[in-house]
């Protein structure tokens, strides 16, 4: 039986404008080389789920990082820090997609990277992967599942979200997976289907799936939005399109 | 978040966290994915005071239905005790 192992562990790293945040990084045990992966969590927060998923990563044989975005609300629970972050309006889109670049610079400098970074992430974080792919020039692909109000009314844009994610599609930098239930409400599948039409017009490379029986969130198995079938499949694609785009 | 129906609004009185009762300066009332409820979006509201750090917090998170009862039971419970101070007003 080969020996098998990895690290997980707490961290700080330099995030927009260089002001330190937390960060949860899990990486398999040896030299690598690994490819990255900068996981952006999602609304309810900093929570286990992503911690687990980063550790899920690295049990995949990636160098994982989850950025907190929400680090700069305090200390604390993090059902407690999501809320406190709800109340405020959520966080300013330009101050994430800092974070996320000080995530993608933290695992460029480590030497058991292979060159390659991914971003990932669910709900808000699915809007802010592909926020962070369209601003950014140093990552590889980008994974947005079931991400919410990347098409926003101009009632919903508010001084911290001042411009709905989908104009900047024509900056997306890297190839695309998104992953969507035909049951949710955010976004729905007429959203859905406006942001694939934005990327085709764009020459943009990406791959949709949409999932009937599913709706928000059916990869989170403590919750009853939990869709077995689709979760699997789910993650399958994630792998897949991964192997395809983070190849030394 | 993924809805952005979020409402807050001053709150004065106490209430009773992890570590027992501490004064309240708001109250938030969302409607979002719960933390705990087994709900894809529940009416959340949470009672807090910023400034004691994000753990003082009392937090619910409602069904809709139980919300909208909720709701019903304030609204009559407030006007009964109008009706109350305004009598004790007068007889003073």
């Amino acid at each position: 039986m080969a020996y098998e192992g990895m690290i997980a562990e707490t961290i700080s790293i330099d995030g927009d404008k260089n002001q330190p945040i937390s960060a949860y990084v899990a990486r398999p045990l040896g030299p690598g080389p690994f490819p990255g992966m900068v996981l952006m969590h999602h609304a309810p927060g900093w929570d286990e789920w992503y911690r687990e998923t980063t550790r899920k990563f690295a049990h995949h044989g990636y160098a994982a990082i989850s950025p907190n975005l929400y680090h700069r609300a305090g200390e604390g629970r993090s059902d407690d820090v999501a809320a406190k972050v709800r109340a405020e309006g959520g966080v300013p889109d330009a101050q994430v997609v800092g974070d996320g670049e000080g995530a993608v610079a933290w695992l460029r400098a480590q030497p058991y990277l292979n060159g390659k970074v991914a971003a990932f992430g669910t709900c808000s974080g699915g809007r802010h992967t592909f926020l962070l792919a369209c601003h950014s020039k140093s990552i590889d692909a980008a994974c947005d599942l079931w991400g919410g109000r990347v098409v926003m009314s101009p009632e919903e844009l508010t001084p911290k979200q001042p411009t709905a994610p989908i104009e900047f599609t024509k900056n997306l930098s890297c190839p695309l997976l998104g992953l969507f239930g035909n049951e949710d409400r955010a976004p729905t599948p007429e959203q859905v289907n406006q942001h694939e039409a934005e990327l085709k017009r764009h020459g943009k490379q990406y791959e949709f799936h949409r999932y009937d029986g599913a709706g928000h969130g059916f990869f989170y198995y403590d919750r009853p939005m939990y869709r077995v079938e689709q979760a699997l499949d789910g993650w399958q694609k994630v792998f897949a399109f991964l192997r395809k785009h983070l190849a030394a | 978040m993924c809805t952005s129906i979020v409402e807050v609004v001053g709150a004065e009185g106490a209430g009773k966290g992890d570590s027992g009762w501490f004064e309240l300066t708001r109250a938030v009332v969302s409607y979002d994915h719960p933390h705990h409820a087994l709900l894809e979006d529940a009416v959340i509201i949470d009672f807090v005071n910023p400034a004691l750090g994000p753990g003082a917090r009392v937090a619910v998170e409602l069904t809709l239905r139980s919300a909208k009862e909720l709701n019903g039971a304030l609204a009559r419970a407030i006007a009964a005790a109008e009706g109350e101070e305004k009598a004790r007003s007068r007889s003073v």
